[in-house]
């Protein structure tokens, strides 16, 4: 057995020598493209010497302030994908509707004064909503739109994911209005506080602390409790799971819980730190999250933490250090190009990622 | 929730008693309306009126959920005597009515206006018909417990009765919501003129009018079902004759209605042309070869930029800068085409080894690196940036400019007609067939001989050219290419309409282009609300009629086992007892 998958593991290499076709021509272009574009562009920065340390130190806090966004959203990602094998593309709406209902409860407590008065019990209330909303709209879309298609192949359940992205995108807007609304600031999130001589925007702090450990809890839950283990097996082979008594109805619900309840808090913090909730905020980290759940390679959670952090610091660190130093203006504006560019060379040379294999070949 | 996919769920449980059935229903509809009124729809539709002073389209639809939850509750119990279900149909129908009146309560007594936008005085005035709450609320619910009942007797009903009563209604319907467009055509013709000041006023259909219309569409109803009856077997209609007969009926409609409706309807159709263009091209990835890109619209914005850049009056324009001369659109629209073929397939090749979901996660990235560089300053000095191309000439014929809406709308048919026979004749051939093939089984295709590759990045170039085409025209109708006009809602849009038309079907993409750009484009306040409906539209065709409106012949073969595993679902009565029984494993 084994030789004859080293075997075949050889041919297709040897051929591929022989046959190189144009296709593989452009690939490599690409490749080696994108890869001078990251070298030439580092060098040329680090040349130029435009940035200080202390800006350097403020991307990359803003970049693991935002991966850690990233990570809680691709979670729920890959969670769903490893036990129902769907891509979840409402995933990101799901977030959204989190940041608004946490938008609401903090308006409200901004208003009352006492968000500012009692930060901890403000903040604790915030997410609580944010998380219970989020959690009951993933619960409701798992239910009503994804079920169904539980049993079915093809390109209809991702379809039907798509639908669902627009059904919460354009009811929210009905709901609460198309217009931007900006998301209270009080006082003790936006100050700035000393860490080794450098000024961090408290904000920061918050959001990646308080991230680390909600992912140590969920992956307490997965690693150590009963559901945990049942959802662990049921992303391992689904057949064998059910036929060990595992309810596989139960984990799957389980599973939309614990992403919806991530995607809430994410939607929160995501709130924090761009001060705004709109209906359509949703869509771009929803879809970015999915390329960080890809590059940790899908299934895994720690993959996806991984995958978000990484995307979040490439994403901030990105336009200044790659497309700066090769003379590009305004390159802020291309920090999405650079994100999405990663989206796709992860989705294009390595679909398994980093931490995961067997999952790509499965259905990718 | 969508109203079909609650109750689906609720179906499939066969233990519980029909009045608990008949309750669950009643949440769902009254559900739905809430939902209706909270997301604005009800407040949108009520400045429209169907019958003017008498029905509006919001109270119309009202209306259609009350006689729906009804309908729908006898529908599940067929064998039932008629007083319980009439009783049942009550009762669903008051829960959806206290379900309103819980929420006109909710609204008047505390302030929800301030988080739900939608929830106004007016909204509250259109659910209580201005009336104060006391009376209000118990008319809601009466009224609504009627209409379960009225429902379920119409479904009941015989249908000799059934069929001429609601063909009268759509008809009414029909005539009062689309009045303006009626009553301009109705303008060219002293007698027909006089018709119209019957049926009209300026605002709507006045009462006499609907009570004649309605007469006429149910006695035309009976007459057609009587004589059907008799002829009996597949009318002539059906043969092949007649659908040649119907399809150039179609096409002198198309071609007279914009001259005799003015320029507006020439705008729409012009429109759902374009959308038909590039929903033929998608059809070609997605319908075909089942690769389901995400990033359409980057097409499109080629094609437009592209017509832009070789012909537009200003400073953007290739001919300022380089040796290329300044075009004509004829000239131009070529060149746009062939260049969006070029850049399908270069859009194809990174992607040739990415499947399924990845794809269309893919081509989603690539669609938004196009638009994400087409809006940058990096890119300005060339594609002008969020300014966008301005002064784009229209094109010409001789010395006559086709600048009327309704001019271009030709240009637009004339192109989608030679199109439509390019992708006709595509589907049949040899490559159409391995496209289809490598949409059911890409392996056991490239088993069998067919070269990936070619054949996929065929699909990609050929599907990209129908996209360009349509950018091209697009580009000369508004004379001014934007980056903000090409979303990836475009993209959303196209698929949405390939599929509610029937995804590898013709006649589909046009049926879609329709239902989904023309309808919302002539109801102009439903605006942005438009999208709710894709969403909905998506969900629900999924899950009740994946095959589209007007399937193509093999895809409705390929998926009559999959509808008919889906009626497995359901098990008959007979055998549902056991199945419940089985399935009620204990500790549930």
């Amino acid at each position: 057995m084994a030789d004859v998958a080293a075997g075949r593991a050889l041919i297709p290499r040897l051929r591929t020598l022989s046959r190189f076709t144009f296709v593989d021509v452009i690939l490599w272009c690409l490749r080696i493209g994108v890869s001078a574009v990251v070298v030439g562009g580092t060098i040329g920065t680090l040349i130029k010497g435009r940035y200080e340390a202390a800006q350097w130190f403020d991307l990359v806090m803003f970049g693991l302030t935002l991966g850690s966004v990233y990570a809680l959203i691709a979670l729920g990602y890959t969670m769903v994908y490893g036990v129902l094998r769907l891509i979840n593309f409402a995933h990101g709406d799901i977030m959204m509707t989190g940041a608004f209902s946490g938008y609401f409860i903090a308006s409200a407590l901004d208003y009352s004064g006492f968000l500012n008065d009692s930060p901890f019990l403000g903040m604790g209330a915030v997410l609580a909503v944010a998380m219970t909303t989020s959690t009951s709209l993933a619960l409701l879309t798992e239910r009503f739109a994804y079920r169904p298609f539980r049993n079915v192949r093809g390109l209809a359940p991702l379809i039907c994911a798509i639908g669902v992205s627009f059904f919460l995108e354009q009811t929210f807007r009905g709901f609460f209005g198309p217009s931007i609304r900006s998301y209270p600031d009080p006082k003790w999130q936006a100050a700035a506080i000393d860490v080794f001589g450098l000024n961090v925007p408290r904000v920061d702090i918050i959001v990646i602390s308080l991230a680390i450990v909600a992912m140590l809890i969920l992956y307490l839950i997965v690693q150590k409790t009963r559901m945990g283990t049942a959802m662990r097996a049921v992303s391992e082979d689904t057949d064998a799971a059910a036929m060990m008594g595992i309810d596989v109805n139960k984990v799957v619900v389980f599973t939309f819980a614990l992403g919806g309840a991530m995607a809430g808090i994410a939607g929160v913090f995501y709130a924090f730190v761009f001060k705004q909730v709109y209906f359509f905020m949703g869509f771009q980290p929803g879809v970015k999250a999915f390329g960080a759940a890809v590059l940790g390679g899908i299934g895994s959670i720690p993959g996806a933490m991984l995958g978000g952090f990484f995307l979040g610091l490439v994403e901030s660190v990105g336009p200044a250090l790659f497309l700066d130093g090769i003379g590009i203006p305004a390159p802020y504006q291309l920090r999405d190009l650079i994100a999405f560019t990663l989206l796709i060379m992860v989705l294009i040379f390595r679909p398994h990622g980093i931490l995961g294999e067997r999952m790509a070949k499965k259905r990718a | 929730m969508t109203a079909q996919s609650i109750t689906r769920g609720v179906r499939r449980k066969r233990t519980q008693s029909p009045l608990h059935r008949a309750i669950i229903t009643g949440v769902s509809f009254g559900v739905m309306a809430v939902y209706l009124a909270m997301v604005g729809l009800l407040p949108m539709i009520h400045a429209r009126a169907v019958i003017v002073d008498v029905l509006t389209m919001a109270h119309a639809a009202l209306l259609a959920i009350g006689l729906g939850a009804g309908a729908y509750v006898a529908r599940g119990e067929r064998d039932k005597p008629a007083a319980t279900i009439v009783l049942h149909g009550l009762i669903a129908g008051a829960i959806s009515g206290g379900l309103l009146a819980v929420l006109v309560v909710a609204m008047n007594t505390i302030d929800l206006r301030s988080i739900f936008i939608s929830l106004s005085p007016q909204t509250s005035d259109m659910l209580t018909l201005e009336l104060d709450l006391e009376y209000a609320v118990p008319l809601l619910v009466a009224a609504a417990a009627v209409l379960g009942a009225l429902g379920v007797l119409l479904a009941r009903s015989p249908p000799t009765v059934r069929k001429p009563v609601l063909i009268g209604c759509s008809a009414v319907l029909f005539f009062g919501v689309f009045q303006e467009l009626i009553q301009i055509m109705m303008q060219f013709n002293e007698a027909i003129g006089d018709v119209r000041e019957f049926l009209y006023t300026w605002e709507g259909l006045t009462p006499e009018g609907a009570g004649a219309i309605f007469a006429i569409a149910t006695g035309a109803s009976v007459l057609s079902t009587r004589r059907r009856a008799g002829a009996g077997g597949s009318s002539w209609w059906q043969s092949r004759n007649g659908q040649l007969v119907k399809a150039g009926i179609a096409v002198v409609v198309l071609v007279l209605l914009p001259i005799l409706a003015g320029s507006y309807i020439g705008q729409v159709l012009m429109l759902v042309g374009l959308y038909i263009l590039m929903g033929m091209g998608l059809n070609l990835e997605v319908g075909l070869a089942g690769l389901l890109d995400l990033g359409f619209v980057a097409f499109f914005a080629v094609g437009a930029y592209t017509t832009a850049l070789l012909t537009a009056d200003s400073v953007h324009a290739l001919a300022t800068f380089t040796a290329i001369p300044h075009m004509s659109f004829w000239a131009a629209m070529p060149i746009a085409v062939l260049i969006s073929v070029i850049v399908g397939v270069l859009f194809g090749i990174p992607v040739l080894g990415v499947r399924g979901d990845y794809l269309a996660v893919a081509t989603l990235g690539l669609g938004e690196i196009v638009r994400v560089i087409v809006q940058s300053d990096a890119a300005a000095p060339l594609l002008a940036g969020a300014q966008g191309i301005l002064q784009i000439p229209k094109p010409r014929i001789g010395d006559i400019e086709l600048a009327d809406p309704v001019a271009l709308f030709f240009l637009t048919l004339v192109c989608a007609a030679v199109a439509a026979y390019f992708a006709w004749r595509l589907e049949s051939s040899r490559l159409g067939r391995a496209w289809m093939a490598i949409r059911d089984d890409e392996d056991v295709a490239q088993a069998l001989g067919i070269n990936l590759v070619k054949v996929k990045l065929l699909a990609y170039g050929l599907g990209a050219a129908f996209a360009g085409l349509s950018g091209s025209i697009f580009a000369v109708m508004l004379t001014s290419v934007y980056p903000s006009s090409f979303q990836l809602l475009v993209s959303i849009n196209v698929l949405a309409l390939i599929i509610v038309g029937g995804m590898g079907s013709l006649p589909g993409v046009i049926v879609g282009s329709l239902a989904l750009v023309g309808l919302p484009e002539l109801l102009r306040e439903f605006g942005e609300n438009r999208y709710l409906f894709y969403g909905v539209a998506l969900i629900v065709m999924m899950r009740i009629r994946p095959e589209g409106l007007w399937p193509s012949a093999t895809r409705r073969r390929e998926l009559h086992d999959f509808a008919g595993d889906l009626e497995l679902e359901e098990p008959p009565p007979a055998v549902a007892g056991v199945a419940a029984s089985v399935e009620h494993r204990p500790g549930e």
